[in-house]
């Protein structure tokens, strides 16, 4: 079983979370001056890397709250949680590398 | 109307009764207390904590008691406070008097969950039977709490002692998590 670091309760087990899909997509602020194109892309057009990837993660059956992390998708290895709002942390490598 | 304090039996009756007994691994049902679920930026943790007479435990996966009242970690901004009855109509009204101004919420969720204490020499393996946490000493210590999974059911788990475990089980899933922990410890009766 993956053991994921929540940054507030520390490590768990996998089965107390669930996933979120990509981390640090922003909102448009103002969506009616978007063209439908560009508001399609917000919805639903994400990166989908091979490799390293942000993504959002809830500690559902824990603390409750959503967290980051980045994560390989070739490996499952995580690299680093942090907090929502925080951003990326600094050092790792970008999205679609790999994690070591 | 009725009274339903006097009414309230435990949704497990049945299965507490037929129950055996174990010096290795008791498994018992605790009797109804009060709950509040408490969310609240610092200030309002701040003012439910003069009301409640002690601090709520800022530290992750903590609880801190005084006497009969308890308040857990849940999360960040989340604590669960239990109490005995007689004192709920009280404590409900001044901390509402506290809290008035400050963003929060006090809300009494006494009937969602009934409480078990497993404890004996075994217990952290009776838990550990459904339960995928590090339940050793050194990573559960004595005075952790924390929501999690038993089973298929979710639980909130806290260490009283060395060798006794309390459990939170929300009413529907106690008949379920009562038949799980009666399973494991089956070879210790």
């Amino acid at each position: 079983m993956l053991i994921i670091a929540c940054p507030y309760c520390g490590p768990r087990p996998e089965l107390e979370f669930r996933y979120g899909g990509e981390a640090h997509v922003a909102r448009p602020v103002d969506p009616s001056t978007l063209s439908d194109e560009d508001w399609g892309a917000f919805l639903y057009q994400r990166a989908n890397p091979r490799g390293l990837h942000a993504e959002r993660w809830r500690h559902v059956h824990g603390c409750g709250r959503f967290f980051n992390a980045l994560r390989d998708t070739t490996t499952d290895f995580f690299a680093a949680t942090y907090e929502t709002g925080t951003p990326r942390p600094a050092g790792t490598p970008a999205d679609g590398e790999t994690s070591r | 109307m009725a009274d339903l304090s006097t009414m309230r039996t435990p949704a497990i009756e049945a299965l507490v009764t037929a129950s055996p007994a174990s010096h290795l691994a008791a498994l018992t049902a605790l009797p109804p207390r009060t709950r509040f679920s408490f969310r609240g930026r610092p200030a309002a943790v701040t003012a439910f904590g003069t009301v409640l007479g002690f601090d709520l435990p800022q530290v992750a996966c903590r609880f801190a008691e005084d006497g009969a009242r308890r308040a857990l970690w849940l999360g960040p901004d989340e604590w669960l406070v239990t109490l005995p009855d007689r004192e709920a109509t009280a404590f409900a009204g001044a901390a509402a008097t506290a809290l008035a101004g400050l963003p929060s919420s006090l809300v009494d969720v006494s009937q969602r969950s009934l409480a078990l204490a497993v404890s004996g020499p075994m217990a952290a393996r009776i838990i550990n039977a459904g339960c995928p946490l590090d339940l050793s000493p050194d990573a559960f210590p004595v005075g952790m709490c924390t929501r999690t999974l038993l089973g298929k059911a979710e639980i909130v788990l806290s260490r009283t002692d060395e060798a006794r475990f309390e459990i939170d089980v929300w009413r529907s899933f106690a008949d379920y998590v009562w038949r799980l922990l009666e399973e494991a410890r089956r070879e210790f009766v």
